[in-house]
């Protein structure tokens, strides 16, 4: 295959995003302060025209550039979920950034500079390709963090999370050289090959060392610790972006180097997938219930939410595989559009995050409580809300694979998580309003709007994104 | 229509309803007004198509009827529904009550009705589709989405401790209701499906049966409420409203024993059996214990939440006699408290809607001024006891004769609930109801209202009609229950083959 065919059929979105980010920059040089509305809507344009390029593109499987990426099903899935975070975190921080006068063009340009690295994290077939995209996805979020250079909160976020990113970096580095070390190889299919039977303890450190890194990134438990203050100090939209796409990316390239590069070690990862599945679940049920700050609130729920997408993956099979893909759409729908409802909170021109803020929204604004509390029962999983049935797939898939009491401490701490999410939507529907939110931008009403009815009437067609899930799942095996 | 059946337009018309009052604007009266009648109508609606599915429905045939499938996730499951002999009554239960629910509301609630309104109405969409489904995927859908409407009914419209009500009434049967979902993941797991149809005939190997028995028990067991898991059912009531208590009453409490005998019983006869003693001993408690608590009782509420927990003693301890009067028995009961319960908390509505207060303290001598409230309260008082000749009668006999059969000392002991039951109603009637009327708070309080007659004339009808001639719940049900304890009888006896063949 040669270069262009490669890049205009396997690597189109990739190539739409290099190329439209240079000249994003340089639109942005020369009309300086001015730019951020052009290059906040070329942005759009550019993650729009990448998502139909993949919607529209091929369906084939390919392995390019000497095996560094792959062109999967599984890839696409994954990547059309993280444009389309990218996507509606731009269109959700416009007005937001404008008011709080953080309106640079440098953001959007971060935010898909960081998307390109998810897209090359998503499909590499080997270490360096990995380590690659990881890196370039990770150097613009920690910028993003820190946006707001002159709030100590945000700055001192960017500051957490770029040392404790770049420590796990570090560890995903070691681990890869290690791997390198005793495979002789750092392609993932050279990995599995070389693999077999009772692997060598180097390999298992490696082993070890490549999923902290990766957890890490996901913010899965004992990894989660900025996950909180980082959620809290950034700006929302930001926090919103850190929720959605880099989650979906880092939770897929973990799924595929367990199922590509250690088939022959399932045992020794699968524990360590277990592991971080209940702590994840645990820590996400239990220390979100003390939090009075919303942003905290959704960090703490977003490592239980990995947790839950790890039990999929700790099944080891296809429907495991299924499970999480499933669970990554669910997810990636239900934060925006919690965060859509989060950006919303403003009273007099000022952001407010408590969640005391939001009491009595029911009256004050029936629509956007009765959205949120849609949301707020679909998180904690109760049908027939999509919540739920991205637990049912993962569930499913772990008690198929024989993980009966994961899956029971799964549902114990869904049923704990279950109290704060109503708590939430007690403090909208049972208590006396407190100031009512200002009128809120259309783009954030529309995707709270969309979000929701996505997620009410998925019960009633389910059909796409199921198939689409078992698709992409069956590429990785 | 596209090719949906009846049961499919029975169980989605209540969201019509719920949509068009969604469409009212504003909040004044005249809405208000349409709104409620736009409520009663659907409701009044659904009831009459229940009725055609009724006229439609063969109580000969222990078959499942009206069913109508469709694939729906591909992978197995399937969108299917139908009715048999076990879950007719149950679906005209519902859609009986619930205008009953629209009226008791007519006059008390006019904080943010509409959606109140709506509230109801999409519970009742979800009460008729646990009865419907014959998917254990599907009958989970409605069996845990009907948790968020009376999440909000109480948490919105409920007394002081609402919020505590309302979260522990979530948090438990969430809870007991996630291991059901286990067990299902395990039983698709196993078998492939979830079509109830096919499971019921399924063979699961008795070890399997134990835990699957186990988990589902968890969640009907705190649905039903059960003792010792019961705790949240007289919080949940007291601080509901009126109309709340009615549904959760008269049918919410119905899905655990509809789901005892359409899940635990046919599909895990091993573990059933090999359980029984355990409900026996639980039920027996409950009986006694709960009813000993209801006598001292100080609000009116409570005290009938705590004999409704007595009550559901008798059924589950029917249930598991797996003798055709047990099981009879437990039907019936079921609907006759639906019928019953629900109106003793349509009663109690009518001096809250006057006093404001549910203290027995606060009332006394009411007869003096409430001639007609006094005869009604009576019917229910005494149905609830158990009277012969009225409905609350028939179902206590079977379950106690089914429970003489299967165990005498589990029926003796569970007579004295009926001793107790009797001890604690007419305690509460006297006191309510008899001696002197001298609160000055009640010295001008008024008798039933033409709307709140209306209300009961149906219930006392029907509450004596079916203690008279209880015929038409039992053959419902009889070919249903006969064809169950045949299924069990056969079973029973290929194990015992099976365990001589080893010997």
């Amino acid at each position: 295959m040669s270069f262009t065919t490669a890049l205009a059929h396997h690597f189109l979105p990739e190539t739409i995003l290099t190329l439209g980010v240079l000249a994003l920059i340089l639109v942005g040089s020369f009309r300086g302060s001015r730019a951020f509305g052009l290059v906040n809507e070329l942005a759009i344009g550019l993650l729009g025209l990448a998502i139909l390029s993949l919607l529209f593109g091929g369906d084939t499987q390919a392995s390019l550039f000497e095996g560094a990426f792959v062109d999967d099903a599984f890839g696409r899935f994954v990547k059309i979920l993280t444009l389309l975070g990218s996507l509606v975190t731009i269109i959700m921080s416009r007005d937001y950034l404008q008011r709080a006068k953080l309106g640079n063009f440098e953001f959007p340009i971060l935010v898909v500079l960081s998307t390109i690295g998810m897209l090359l994290l998503v499909s590499a077939d080997n270490l360096i390709a990995l380590y690659l995209g990881l890196e370039l996805m990770s150097l613009a979020l920690y910028v993003a963090a820190a946006f707001a250079r002159d709030d100590a909160r945000a700055s001192e976020a960017g500051l957490k999370y770029f040392v404790l990113g770049a420590l796990s970096s570090g560890m995903l580095l070691y681990g890869a050289s290690l791997l390198y070390g005793f495979a002789g190889t750092i392609s993932f299919d050279g990995i599995a090959k070389s693999i077999t039977g009772a692997p060598p303890l180097g390999v298992v450190f490696g082993l070890v060392f490549v999923l902290a890194g990766l957890a890490f990134k996901m913010s899965a438990a004992p990894f989660h610790m900025w996950t909180p203050d980082v959620y809290e100090g950034a700006p929302t939209p930001v926090t919103a972006f850190f929720a959605s796409a880099p989650k979906m990316a880092a939770v897929a390239i973990t799924a595929r180097i367990v199922m590509t590069a250690f088939p022959g070690v399932a045992a020794q990862w699968q524990q360590i997938v277990i592991f971080l599945a209940i702590a994840s679940m645990l820590l996400g049920a239990f220390a979100a219930i003390g939090q009075t700050n919303i942003k905290r609130l959704m960090a703490y729920s977003s490592i239980g939410h990995m947790g839950f997408a790890l039990v999929g993956l700790a099944a080891g099979d296809e429907a495991g595989v299924r499970g999480v893909a499933i669970y990554l759409a669910i997810y990636l729908v239900m934060t925006l559009g919690a965060f859509a409802a989060i950006l919303q909170m403003r009273v007099e021109g000022r952001p407010v995050e408590k969640i005391a803020d939001l009491s009595g929204l029911s009256r004050n604004n029936g629509t956007a409580a009765f959205y949120l509390a849609m949301l707020m029962f679909s998180l904690a999983g109760v049908p027939p809300l999509a919540g739920f049935f991205a637990k049912y797939y993962v569930f499913l898939a772990a008690v198929d694979a024989g993980l009966y009491a994961l899956a029971i401490l799964g549902v114990a701490a869904s049923a704990v998580s279950a109290f704060y999410y109503l708590r939430v939507v007690k403090v909208m529907y049972f208590d006396e309003p407190a100031p009512a939110f200002d009128h809120s931008p259309l783009s954030l009403r529309a995707v709270l709007a969309v979000s929701t009815i996505f997620l009410l009437g998925f019960w009633v067609y389910p059909a796409p994104v199921v198939e689409a899930a078992t698709a992409a799942a069956k590429s990785l095996f | 229509m596209f090719g949906f059946g009846i049961l499919t337009g029975l169980t989605f018309l209540p969201l019509v309803g719920a949509a068009f009052i969604l469409t009212l604007k504003g909040d004044d009266e005249a809405t208000q007004r349409n709104a409620k009648w736009a409520a009663l109508l659907t409701t009044i609606v659904v009831f009459l198509l229940s009725l055609v599915v009724w006229g439609r429905f063969d109580t000969t045939s222990a078959a499942f009827q009206l069913v109508e499938q469709k694939g729906w996730f591909g992978a197995g499951l399937t969108y299917k529904m139908g009715v048999d002999g076990f879950s007719i009554p149950f679906v005209l239960l519902t859609t009986f009550l619930t205008p009953f629910a629209i009226l008791a509301s007519w006059e008390s609630v006019k904080f943010r009705l509409k959606e109140y309104l709506v509230a109801f109405l999409v519970l009742e969409t979800l009460m008729i589709g646990v009865f419907c489904a014959l998917d254990l995927v599907l009958f989970y859908l409605f069996f845990e989405g009907g948790l968020i409407p009376m999440f909000f009914i109480i948490g919105v419209w409920g007394g002081k401790r609402r919020v505590y009500a309302s979260f522990k009434f979530f948090l438990y049967t969430l809870a007991g209701s996630l291991l059901m979902l286990i067990a299902i993941l395990a039983i698709y797991g196993k078998t492939g499906t979830t079509d109830i149809a096919i499971l019921l005939e399924t063979k699961f190997p008795p070890e399997m049966q134990t835990w699957l028995w186990l988990a589902f028990f968890a969640s009907f067991a705190v649905k039903m409420p059960m003792w010792p898991v019961h705790t949240w059912l007289p919080d949940a009531h007291v601080e509901a409203p009126t109309a709340g208590s009615v549904i959760l009453a008269a049918i919410l409490l119905k899905m655990g024993g509809y789901g005892f005998i359409r899940f635990s019983l046919p599909m895990f006869p091993d573990a059933s059996a090999q359980f029984a003693s355990l409900v026996y001993a639980l039920s027996v408690i409950a009986i006694i214990y709960t009813s000993l608590v209801a006598l001292v009782q100080e609000d009116i509420k409570k005290l009938i939440a705590y004999s409704s927990i007595a009550h559901m003693g008798f059924v589950t301890m029917g249930l598991f006699t797996l003798t055709t009067q047990g099981v009879q028995g437990a039907m019936f009961l079921m609907i006759s408290h639906g019928f019953v319960s629900g109106a003793l908390f349509l009663c109690v509505g009518v001096i809250y809607d006057r006093m404001h207060t549910r203290e027995i303290a606060a009332y006394g001598g009411l007869v003096n001024r409430m001639p007609l409230y006094a005869f009604t309260f009576m019917v229910f008082t005494l149905a609830n006891v158990g009277l012969p000749g009225t409905s609350g009668f028939v179902g206590e006999f079977l379950t106690l004769t089914g429970a003489f059969v299967a165990n005498s000392w589990v029926a003796l002991f569970a007579t004295t609930g009926v001793i107790l039951s009797a001890a604690y109603a007419l305690y509460l009637y006297r006191r309510v109801i008899f001696g002197v009327l001298d609160k000055p708070s009640l010295a001008d309080i008024s008798d039933l209202t033409p709307r709140e007659l209306i209300l009961f004339v149906p219930l006392i009808a029907l509450t004596i009609y079916y203690g008279v001639k209880p015929g038409p719940i039992l053959e419902a049900s009889a070919a249903s229950v006969a064809n169950l304890l045949q299924t069990h009888t056969a079973l029973a006896d290929a194990l015992k083959v099976a365990a001589q063949a080893a010997q």
